[in-house]
């Protein structure tokens, strides 16, 4: 019936029933826009509402949706007392900062380059930086590996935060080069001829007009740090320097190996930890939100 | 110095020559600085994109299991997985299936999303995020979070299946199920993700005005999508395929946690034959060549997209 008054509208766009289309339409979209929100939020409701139950109550059949005697805090307790929790959480707050604040000024750095000076070359590079999105991890990951071992780094957080430093990746280079294009030129013809170093002008003008932009990185930095997942499996191999995410699989009885593993299935704490880790990244995100779209709307795509 | 150096050039009558004369002391030095404010990401690159590049191709040609020094063997490590290594083809076989299953999928849900988030809705915020949301969940949560609903016995889904009378499949404990089963637990993931935000800057990039104009001329919300929206929106598509289809083929996380390769090696991709290889049994020389292989097979997929592209992808700005 929506579509009729769709299609009605698309043909007559007379007042009265234009007005009839254009609600009804309304309408469709939040009821689709609902339906798509609970489709990929009810996962998380599931579970909250796991992660309160005890292990009899998560695998009785049928499933229960409100846990029968709620078990929040002693369940989440038991996440804290079973694994080194806390630990990991540090260890995974400590590696992500530096590697944000690596890949978010270098990102800067590098991209000043790219959108303020003139060289040739420059669009050769700009391109290889590209292309490098597309090289996958696992070419250049062995012989990382070789070179860090050879640094005598394995088993520490330098793998995880140094390669961060030189510029962030190629997304971080491209959105923060992006976004300085979009600045007008004429803000540092002025403070050249007042004198100002190109460095100064760096730290001067660009970045605080860059704020959105950094925003941006500095969130996905954040977010994409602390979800790593294969860098500590293959760089970290002591259990109390794990970062949170691959800690977290102790919990999952099948685990081998590692004296953390637990015999028994521990699903309900499982379900706690996952919602604890997933938790900074939410309260992140909200925050940095409005300057997501907005960074990435300014910066366009186009190159 | 190296002013006076560059300065020379400029006096002799060569073509380049002619080009250089244009270079002010001015042009020198912005020339000198940019290359200076780049110079993180050129040693980075050497550091962790150039030279692992070759060093893993000069390990592809050894056997090499880190304690002792490599040891050269020319083809035979790429010989060995096209010919003796079980696992290998497969696991590029059963990479294919997962991406051509996730792919598209992610790609129209994306797009459908993007599309439905650029309409004037009351909340905007609220509901960016609530799609957001599930690609902030870190992937072994995610994994282990859909493991658990799809278990076959006791799993949400094929609770809410039977109640509508289907028989729910084994999923990711049925050989034949794990890997759509995955592809749904990475379409869950991705859909709302940064895909959604780029296609949202791309709709938001397409000027109001063109709309407007093609309302007043009679336009119906099916003709404007078609012929002004998707036209504009197809370079951002076209990033989005390549990647798209990069990140698929590379799927790592999501296999390795909630199935670990199995059930009888049915998600074993080949990101983890080389993690097993390479981590696992430090086989280093072989894992390289796998990898380079796996690069190949990238690169080839990655010129015919762009090769095609010219067919499709219309750039606004190419009237310059």
């Amino acid at each position: 019936m929506a579509q009729q008054a769709m299609a009605a509208n698309i043909h007559k766009p007379t007042t009265s029933k234009w007005r009839f289309g254009q609600t009804s339409k309304r309408v469709l979209f939040y009821v689709v826009i609902i339906i798509g929100a609970v489709a990929s939020m009810f996962p998380f409701f599931w579970t909250v509402m796991s992660s309160g139950k005890t292990i009899a109550e998560l695998y009785r059949y049928p499933p229960t949706f409100f846990p029968e005697s709620p078990q929040f805090v002693a369940n989440y307790l038991e996440v804290w007392n079973t694994v080194p929790f806390g630990r990991w959480l540090l260890n995974s707050a400590w590696v992500t900062v530096w590697a944000l604040i690596g890949g978010t000024i270098s990102a800067v750095i590098v991209a000043y380059g790219f959108s303020r000076f003139r060289f040739p070359g420059r669009e050769t590079f700009f391109f290889i930086t590209l292309s490098t999105m597309m090289l996958p991890v696992e070419v250049t990951l062995i012989p990382t590996y070789l070179l860090f071992k050879q640094f005598d780094w394995i088993d520490t957080y330098y793998p995880l935060i140094v390669p961060a430093w030189f510029g962030g990746g190629a997304f971080n280079i491209f959105l923060m080069r992006q976004f300085m294009l979009s600045i007008p030129f004429d803000l540092d013809e002025a403070a050249k001829i007042d004198g100002a170093s190109s460095w100064r002008i760096l730290w001067q003008i660009i970045i605080p007009l860059c704020k959105p932009a950094m925003a941006t990185l500095a969130t996905l930095g954040f977010i994409g740090n602390w979800n790593n997942f294969l860098g500590p499996l293959i760089f970290l191999n002591s259990e109390e320097k794990y970062t949170v995410v691959v800690g977290m699989r102790y919990l999952q009885s099948a685990v081998a190996g590692g004296s953390a593993s637990v015999s028994r299935p521990q699903d309900h704490l499982l379900m706690g930890a996952a919602l604890m880790v997933a938790l900074p990244c939410l309260i992140l995100f909200f925050i940095g939100q409005r300057y997501f779209v907005q960074g990435i709307v300014t910066t366009g795509l186009k190159g | 110095m190296t002013t006076k150096q560059l300065a020379q050039p400029a006096t002799s009558a060569s073509p380049q020559a002619t080009k250089r004369k244009t270079w002010s002391p001015a042009r020198r030095r912005e020339a000198i600085e940019g290359i200076l404010y780049l110079s993180p990401w050129i040693i980075g690159f050497i550091l962790f994109v150039a030279g692992p590049l070759f060093a893993s191709m000069y390990l592809s040609f050894t056997k090499y299991n880190v304690l002792r020094p490599p040891q050269f063997i020319g083809l035979d490590n790429y010989i060995y997985a096209f010919t003796k290594d079980d696992l290998f083809l497969p696991s590029i076989w059963r990479t294919f299936y997962f991406s051509l299953l996730s792919v598209p999928l992610s790609m129209l849900g994306s797009l459908l999303i993007a599309i439905l988030l650029n309409q004037k809705l009351i909340a905007t915020s609220v509901w960016r995020t609530l799609y957001f949301l599930p690609t902030l969940t870190p992937i072994v949560a995610a994994a282990l979070l859909w493991r658990w609903m799809l278990n076959p016995d006791v799993g949400l889904v094929n609770f809410l299946l039977d109640k509508v009378g289907i028989e729910g499949p084994g999923w990711l404990s049925s050989t034949t199920w794990s890997i759509p089963a995955l592809a749904l637990i990475g379409l869950w993931i991705s859909i709302g993700g940064s895909r959604m935000i780029i296609f949202l800057a791309g709709l938001q990039d397409i000027p109001a005005e063109l709309l407007e104009a093609a309302e007043i001329d009679g336009a119906g919300v099916w003709a404007k999508f078609r012929n002004i929206t998707l036209p504009l929106l197809t370079p951002t598509i076209f990033f989005n395929l390549v990647l798209g289809i990069i990140f698929a083929l590379r799927t790592f996380d999501i296999a390795f946690i909630s199935t670990a390769g199995g059930p009888a090696r049915s998600t074993w991709f080949i990101s983890l034959h080389i993690y097993q290889n390479a981590f696992v049994s430090f086989d280093m020389g072989y894992a390289s060549a796998l990898s380079w292989v796996f690069f190949l097979v990238i690169c080839v997929l990655t010129f015919i997209q762009f090769k095609l592209s010219g067919r499709w992808v219309f750039y606004a700005g190419e009237r310059q």
